[in-house]
């Protein structure tokens, strides 16, 4: 403890208490909410209709606006949830558990649309909705593992040991992570290469990159939003008989 | 603006517009199931502290 001072080690545990956490959740959803729909709203008009189509793939490049967002965060929320492991792990940190769970069927929801997206944008450009090669294959077992870490919480009586079960499970399959983001370069593949992370010189223009900023930007928030809607469940479920949740009973009542 | 032309997409309209439909559709079921879920669940809870009570 001697490396953090003690009012940030007091933040820290204030926040994390449940009671608290519930209540902050409550104040930030509305924001957040409103901040999603500006950036969905200027996202979208920007993409779908601002933004000129492409010279090679028409209006199909459209695609993107939704499928690399949802891409980028199925690893970005996997790395997410890896960290909550590792201080579940060692501070058994009740908060980080429940932040664990309740990302698992965001990111599995961000997955499952980069895979359907991509099938649909494949379709038209490449004449098949799927091939078995690197990137599709391991977003693939990526999907299953968000799956998995899922049922594996739901198929544990005792909610701690539990979450220890599946912090150790998320923490191994993130080795799945740079297998990901870098199979397009290992691998040759259909796949294209990565067109926005070029930072010195993206292969992509302006009025198409700035709505996808945009978009990732939102779906960023869409995960806060979600996040905290499962994390208020997952609190109410494991801390039903306690104290303060008969208080916010009594409120409701 | 021509909305029978932006809905077809030059031609790719049934890609484009399915691939909107199903991300909309997961965003909004992964937000709006624990919503629904946690209502139930405070039901349940006020239900069995009422009774609690007697």
């Amino acid at each position: 403890m001697s490396v953090i001072p003690a009012s940030i080690g007091r933040f820290f545990h204030r926040t994390a208490s449940p009671p608290y956490f519930y209540a902050l959740a409550d104040k930030l959803i509305p924001w957040l909410t409103a901040i999603l729909l500006v950036l969905l709203v200027c996202g979208l008009y920007g993409g779908l209709y601002l933004a000129p189509s492409d010279y090679q793939q028409g209006d199909s490049y459209r695609i993107i606006y939704i499928h690399v967002p949802a891409a980028w965060m199925s690893l970005f929320v996997y790395v997410l949830m890896a960290v909550m492991a590792g201080i579940a792990l060692v501070w058994r940190m009740k908060l980080a558990e429940v932040m664990l769970i309740a990302s698992a069927p965001v990111g599995a929801g961000f997955t499952f649309i980069a895979l359907v997206t991509g099938s649909l944008w494949g379709k038209p450009m490449w004449g098949t909705w799927w091939v078995w090669d690197a990137r599709l294959t391991f977003e693939l077992i990526l999907l299953f593992q968000y799956l998995g870490v899922v049922s594996l919480y739901s198929a544990i009586e005792d909610k701690r040991s539990a979450a220890k079960e599946v912090a150790i499970l998320a923490l191994v399959g993130v080795v799945n992570v740079p297998i990901i983001h870098y199979s397009v370069e290992w691998w040759s593949t259909l796949h294209q290469g990565p067109t926005v992370t070029k930072l010195d010189k993206p292969s992509i223009h302006v009025t198409m990159l700035i709505p996808l900023l945009l978009m990732a930007l939102a779906f960023k928030f869409y995960y806060l939003i979600a996040v905290l809607q499962n994390a208020k469940l997952e609190l109410l479920k494991r801390e039903s008989s306690s104290q303060w949740v008969k208080n916010l009973l009594e409120k409701k009542a | 603006m021509n909305w029978e032309v932006f809905l077809e997409m030059g031609g790719y309209g049934f890609y484009v517009w399915t691939a909107y439909g199903v991300t909309f559709a997961v965003l909004l079921l992964n937000i709006l199931w624990p919503i629904m879920q946690r209502k139930q669940l405070l039901r349940q809870l006020i239900i069995r502290q009422k009774r609690g009570q007697r």
